[in-house]
C-alpha cells in the first residue's frame, strides 16, 4: 500500500487512480481502411474514401490490429473474448468524418487482466503492486483539427482519423502519482515487448484519461473527475498531484466535487474543466451494422500466443537467476525492449553476460547520455561491443585502453580490432621489453629506489606510473607490477 | 425504333447477339423515350453520353465476338448508387452537385457486363419514403392512370418509384432498385413489373447511399422474372469491401429458372390477412394459391405470429441505423454546406442539414436519435431487435413446413399522389408486407398478378428461405406464366 497522502487542513486524504491509456496499435494500414498510418506525412496525405466518410463507403476490420490487440491482452494474462462487437459512439465534430467513432462498448475484445509495478522505495513503492486491467477494447482515433492556418477558418487533418487504438483501462488500483506513473512506464514497457504500440508519447501514439478521487481512509470512493489526453508520464503524475489537491482543497472549504472532463494545462501543470456531467454527450452507443461481430479462432490464438516474445519480467528474472547479472542491471537493461534486444545480441556475439551487463550500463549509457542518443541510434553495434570485450577479456586491451578504444569507436564506427592495430594501442605483456624499459627507470631513479629499499614503500606506485608512461599506456599492469617487484627485490 | 424499346432485357440481348439490331440502334431508342418523359420526372439527371458510349463499346466487341452478359442494354440507375464522374444526390438538396469518384460495386458489375447507363433515376430521399414524394427533385409520376377517368396522378411506389415509373413506361428495359422495407418490391407491385430483393449480403453494399445497414440490399427490378434472374447474377457475388457481403458463389438462376412448383410447399401466412384490406386484394391472393396448385405446388396455411410486430420494429431500427448513418452529410467535406455570418461549426451542421435534408429525414434522423438516447434505449431499440429475433424465428418455424411463402405484395395498388402525405403512419402502413422479409433478410420478389377495379396493377409476394433465389424466382415465374400479366400503361406524357 502506498503511503501517499495529501495532508489537508483538516486531516489525511488518501487518493484513488484509475487510468484509460489510449494506445496507438502498431499497424500499416488503419483499423477499417487500407489508408497508411504513417507520422508526419503531409496533412491529407493518408485519407482513404472510408477516412473521409464519402457516401457509401464502408468499414472493413484490418486483421492486424485484432492481432496486436489480442496478443497485448495475453500480455497482460487478461481473458480474450473470443467474441466481440464494434459500436457506433455517435457525435459530430469536424475531426471525425463519419459522425460516429467505430468502438467497443458492449463487448470489448479483452477482459480482465493486470500488470505488476516495481517496488521503489525512494518513490514510495515499498512493494511491488499489481494493478487490475478492467478491459482492453479496440476503436479509430480521431483526425485533428488545425487552427493556426488562417485567420478565421480551421482545417482538418484527417491523417490520425481512422487509426486504431487501443484503449486499456485500468482498475482504480492507484492511490501516487508514483504508482500512476510506474503503470504507464510499465504498461509502455509491454506495449513495447509485444510490439503492439511504438510507446512514443511525442508523436501522441500513447496518451492517457486520467481519473482522480480522493477520500478519507477507509471511507468510500469519492466523486471523480477525468482529466483528459495527458500526454506524457510526467504531465499526468503532475496532473494527479494538482488534480487530488484542488479536490482535497474544494472538499475542506465545504463544496462537493463535480463529476466532469478536465483538461491539463502543462505550462502551468494545472487541469481545467472542460465540460461537466450536465452537458455531456449522449453518445448513442449502438452496435455497427456495417460489421459482423468479431469472433476468434482457437488457431488464431494459438498464433498469437505463440508470436509472443519473452515479457520484462521473465527476462528480468532470467538475467538475474540463470546469468547472474545484478539486479540493478537487470532493471536497467530490462526495462526497455530496445535495450535488452542490444544486449542479448552482445551475448550472442560472444560477451560474456555479467561483464557486458557492466559494460552496457556503465559505459555504454554513459556514452549515449553524453551524446544524446538512445540505444536505437547507438553509433557502435553489439558486435562490435562484443569485440571491444573480448580484447579486455584476452588481455589485449586494458580497461583504460578500452575506454580509449570506445571513445574512438564512437566517432568512428571502426571496429575495435582495426583501431588497436592502426594505432598501436595494444597492451603489451612482452616481459623483455617491459624489463629493459624497468632497468632503464630503476637507473635513473637510483636515489628513490635506495629510498624504497629503505622502506618508503609507497614509491611502488611511483615505479608504476613511470613505467606505464614510458610504455604509453600499452603495458599489461600485472606484468609490470610483477616485473618491478621481481627487479626491486633484486 | 419504339419495337425496340418494347423489348425485355433477354430479348435485347439476344437480338443484339443475332445481329438483328445494334447495340447503339437500341441506346438511342431508350434516350428518346427518356426525352420524351420528362412529365413523368422520373430521371433526376439522363446520362445518354454513358449509355452511347456502352453501346458503342458493345457494338465494337460484337465485331470480334466479344459479349458480355449485358451487352447492349441500356439501364436505369437508382440515384442511391454512386456513379464515378455522375452526380449522386438521393434525391437529396444536400447530396446536390455530389459527382463520386468511385463506381458502386454493383454498378461496376453492370457496366463491366456491358449495360450503358440511361440516367440516374429518381426516388424517395434517401430511400425514406413509399411514394417518391420524398425527393427533392419532385415526385415521379406513374405512367399508370385509373380507368374512371379522372386523371389523378399517381405514386409510382417508392423509394424505387423512378426505376418503377421508367420501367413501366419503356423508358428502360431494366433498372437498379434498392429495398430496406419494400424498396423494390411495392414500386414494382405499384406499376405492373417485377423486382427481386435477393437474400441480405447477395448484393455488395459498397458505394450504395446507407439508408439501414442492416436492411439495405439492392436488387433488380425489369418486366419480367426472367431479367430479374439475368440481372440478379450480374449484380451479385463477394465483395470485400463489404463486411456484411456473402462469401458464396453466385448460382446460375437464369439456367435453372422453372415455373415447375411440383414437390414444393407453398405457405399462406394467416397473419398477413389485415384488417381493411381490399377485397381485390384477398381475391388476387386467392388466385395466386390457385396458380401455385396448378403449378403443382401443395399449399400449406403457415403462422408467422410476430407478424404485427414487425412494422414497429422496423420503424426503430431503420431510423436508428439512419440517424447514425446520416450524420457524414454534414457540409465540412462534399455536398451543400450553408454557412451563415457568423456562424461556428454547430451553426454550420444545423444550418446545413436544416436546409439539405427533406422533412421526411429529418422525422427519422429525429426519430432514430430519440430511440437510441440513454434512457430509451432499451426501451426501443433493444426490444425492436428482441422482435427482429422472433420475426426471424417465426420465418425459421414456418421453413419447417413449407419452401416458400406467398403474400401480397402491399395492401392496396397505388394511391394518388397527396392522398398519405400528410400522415406518415399511413404511409407506412403500406410497407406491412415487405417489412418482414427485409427484418429477416430473406429474399422476396413480387410479380405483377393482376389488375385491380380502376385497373392499376396489383403484385403478389414470394418470399423465400434464406440463399433461395432459385425457388423464388421459379414460383414468381409460375405466376407469371399464369397471369399473363400484359396489360401497360397508356401514353399519357
Amino acid at each position: 500500500m502506498s503511503n501517499y497522502r495529501i495532508q489537508g487542513a483538516t486531516g489525511e486524504w488518501e487518493v484513488v487512480i484509475g487510468l484509460e491509456v489510449h494506445a496507438q496499435i502498431t499497424s500499416n494500414a488503419k483499423l477499417f481502411s487500407g489508408a497508411s498510418t504513417r507520422f508526419g506525412n503531409e496533412p491529407n496525405a493518408n485519407v482513404s474514401l472510408v477516412d473521409a466518410a464519402m457516401p457509401g463507403m464502408l468499414p472493413v476490420l484490418n486483421r492486424e490490429c485484432v492481432r496486436q490487440a489480442v496478443r497485448t491482452g495475453m500480455a497482460i494474462d487478461a481473458q480474450i473474448n473470443k467474441w466481440s462487437r464494434f459500436d457506433r459512439k455517435n457525435y459530430f465534430y469536424a475531426d471525425l468524418p463519419q459522425g460516429y467513432q467505430i468502438s467497443q462498448l458492449y463487448h470489448p475484445i479483452v477482459g480482465e487482466g493486470s500488470l505488476l509495478i516495481d517496488a521503489d522505495e525512494k518513490a514510495g513503492i515499498p512493494e511491488p503492486k499489481t494493478i487490475g486491467v478492467e478491459r482492453i477494447h479496440i476503436e479509430q482515433d480521431a483526425g485533428k483539427l488545425m487552427h493556426d492556418q488562417h485567420p478565421t477558418r480551421s482545417y482538418v487533418d484527417l491523417n490520425r482519423c481512422g487509426v486504431a487504438l487501443m484503449e486499456i483501462v485500468s482498475r482504480p488500483d492507484m492511490s501516487s502519482p508514483a504508482e500512476a506513473g510506474a503503470y504507464i512506464r510499465k504498461l509502455r514497457s509491454i506495449l513495447r515487448y509485444v510490439g503492439s504500440c511504438d510507446g512514443n508519447m511525442e508523436e501522441g501514439s500513447m496518451r492517457a484519461d486520467v481519473n482522480v478521487s480522493v477520500r478519507r481512509a477507509g471511507e468510500e470512493l469519492g466523486t471523480r473527475t477525468e482529466t483528459k489526453n495527458v500526454n506524457s508520464v510526467r504531465f499526468v503524475m503532475q496532473a494527479i498531484e494538482y488534480e487530488a489537491g484542488r479536490q482535497v482543497d474544494v472538499l475542506e472549504a465545504g463544496g462537493k466535487i463535480v463529476q466532469e472532463t478536465r483538461l491539463f494545462d502543462p505550462d502551468k501543470a494545472v487541469t481545467r474543466s472542460m465540460r461537466s456531467k450536465e452537458d455531456a454527450h449522449d453518445y448513442r452507443y449502438f452496435p455497427d451494422p456495417d460489421l459482423l461481430p468479431l469472433e476468434l479462432e482457437d488457431s488464431f490464438l494459438v498464433d498469437c500466443r505463440a508470436s509472443l516474445p519473452e515479457l520484462p519480467d521473465a527476462k528480468r528474472a532470467r538475467y538475474r537467476d540463470a546469468l547472474g547479472i545484478s539486479a540493478y542491471a537487470a532493471d536497467v537493461i530490462t526495462a526497455d525492449v530496445e535495450t535488452a534486444r542490444w544486449f542479448e545480441t552482445l551475448l550472442a556475439a560472444g560477451a560474456e553476460a555479467k561483464a557486458g551487463a557492466n559494460w552496457l550500463t556503465s559505459e555504454l549509457f554513459g556514452a549515449l547520455n553524453r551524446l544524446g542518443r538512445t540505444i536505437s541510434d547507438c553509433p557502435v553495434s553489439p558486435v562490435q561491443a562484443a569485440q571491444l570485450l573480448a580484447l579486455v577479456a584476452d588481455g589485449t586491451l586494458s580497461g583504460s585502453l578500452a575506454k580509449q578504444v570506445f571513445e574512438i569507436m564512437l566517432e568512428s564506427g571502426e571496429d575495435p580490432a582495426k583501431i588497436v592495430d592502426e594505432r598501436g594501442m595494444k597492451q603489451t605483456s612482452d616481459t623483455g621489453a617491459i624489463e629493459a624499459v624497468i632497468a632503464g627507470i630503476l637507473a635513473a631513479n637510483a636515489d628513490k629506489v635506495e629510498q624504497y629499499k629503505g622502506g618508503k614503500e609507497a614509491l611502488f606506485g611511483f615505479f608504476v606510473g613511470q613505467t606505464m608512461k614510458a610504455m604509453a599506456g600499452k603495458a599489461n599492469p600485472k606484468v609490470v607490477n610483477d616485473l618491478l617487484k621481481k627487479a626491486l627485490e633484486a | 425504333m419504339t419495337e425496340l424499346t418494347n423489348l425485355t432485357v433477354a430479348g435485347i440481348r439476344d437480338g443484339f447477339r443475332n445481329g438483328d439490331f445494334t447495340a447503339r440502334e437500341v441506346a438511342e431508342g431508350f434516350i428518346g423515350q427518356v426525352e420524351g418523359a420528362r412529365a413523368l420526372n422520373a430521371f433526376i439527371i439522363e446520362t445518354p453520353d454513358h449509355a452511347i458510349a456502352a453501346a458503342e463499346a458493345a457494338d465494337r466487341g460484337r465485331a470480334v465476338g466479344e459479349f458480355g452478359a449485358l451487352s447492349g442494354v441500356p439501364m436505369g440507375i437508382k440515384d442511391l448508387f454512386c456513379t464515378e464522374g455522375y452526380q449522386t444526390t438521393a434525391a437529396s438538396h444536400i447530396l446536390e452537385g455530389f459527382v463520386p469518384t468511385y463506381e458502386s460495386t454493383v454498378t461496376a458489375k453492370l457496366f463491366g457486363a456491358g449495360a450503358g447507363m440511361l440516367g440516374k433515376l429518381n426516388m424517395d430521399q434517401f430511400a425514406m419514403g413509399s411514394s417518391n414524394e420524398t425527393s427533392a427533385f419532385g415526385n415521379v409520376i406513374s405512367p399508370w392512370r385509373r380507368n374512371n377517368g379522372d386523371g389523378a396522378a399517381l405514386a409510382p411506389g417508392g423509394s424505387s418509384g423512378g426505376s418503377s415509373a421508367a420501367i413501366a413506361a419503356r423508358l428502360c428495359p431494366a433498372a437498379t432498385g434498392t429495398d430496406t422495407g419494400g424498396s423494390i418490391r411495392q414500386p414494382a407491385a405499384f406499376t405492373g413489373i417485377s423486382g427481386i430483393k435477393p437474400t441480405y449480403g447477395r448484393c455488395s453494399r459498397w458505394g450504395i447511399v446507407a439508408f439501414a445497414s442492416s436492411l439495405d440490399q439492392a436488387g433488380p427490378m425489369a418486366r419480367d422474372v426472367r431479367d430479374c434472374a439475368i440481372l440478379l447474377e450480374v449484380m451479385t457475388g463477394f465483395d470485400p469491401r463489404d463486411s456484411t457481403s456473402l462469401d458464396l458463389p453466385v448460382p446460375n438462376w437464369q439456367a435453372a429458372l422453372s415455373g415447375d412448383l411440383k414437390g414444393k410447399r407453398i405457405g399462406i401466412p394467416k397473419e398477413y390477412r389485415v384488417d381493411g384490406m381490399p377485397p381485390e386484394i384477398e381475391a388476387l391472393w386467392q388466385q395466386g394459391i390457385a396458380w401455385m396448385k396448378d403449378a403443382g405446388a401443395e399449399i400449406v396455411d403457415v403462422s408467422l405470429p410476430h407478424t404485427k410486430y414487425a412494422l414497429p420494429a422496423y420503424y426503430i431500427i431503420a431510423p436508428a441505423e439512419a440517424s447514425s448513418n446520416l450524420a457524414r452529410y454534414d457540409g465540412v467535406r462534399y455536398g451543400q454546406r450553408e454557412l451563415p455570418d457568423g456562424a461556428g461549426l454547430q451553426d454550420m451542421y444545423a444550418a446545413t442539414r436544416a436546409a439539405g435534408f427533406g422533412d421526411e429525414v429529418k422525422r427519422r434522423i429525429m426519430i432514430g436519435t430519440y430511440v437510441l438516447s440513454a434512457g430509451y434505449y432499451d426501451a426501443y431499440y433493444t426490444q425492436a431487435q428482441k422482435v427482429r429475433a422472433l420475426i426471424a424465428r417465426d420465418f425459421e418455424q414456418a421453413w419447417t413446413k413449407c419452401d416458400m411463402l406467398l403474400t401480397p405484395t402491399a395492401p392496396s395498388a397505388a394511391f394518388g399522389l397527396g392522398e398519405k402525405q400528410a400522415d406518415p403512419i399511413a404511409m407506412y402502413l403500406n410497407d406491412v408486407f415487405t417489412v418482414p422479409a427485409s427484418l429477416a433478410g430473406l429474399p422476396a420478389m413480387s410479380v405483377p398478378a393482376g389488375l385491380d377495379s380502376q385497373g392499376l396493377p396489383l403484385g403478389l409476394q414470394i418470399i423465400g428461405k434464406p440463399l433461395d433465389e432459385q425457388g423464388v424466382l421459379d414460383a414468381g415465374l409460375a405466376i407469371e406464366e399464369r397471369a399473363g400479366f400484359t396489360a401497360r400503361a397508356g401514353k399519357w406524357w
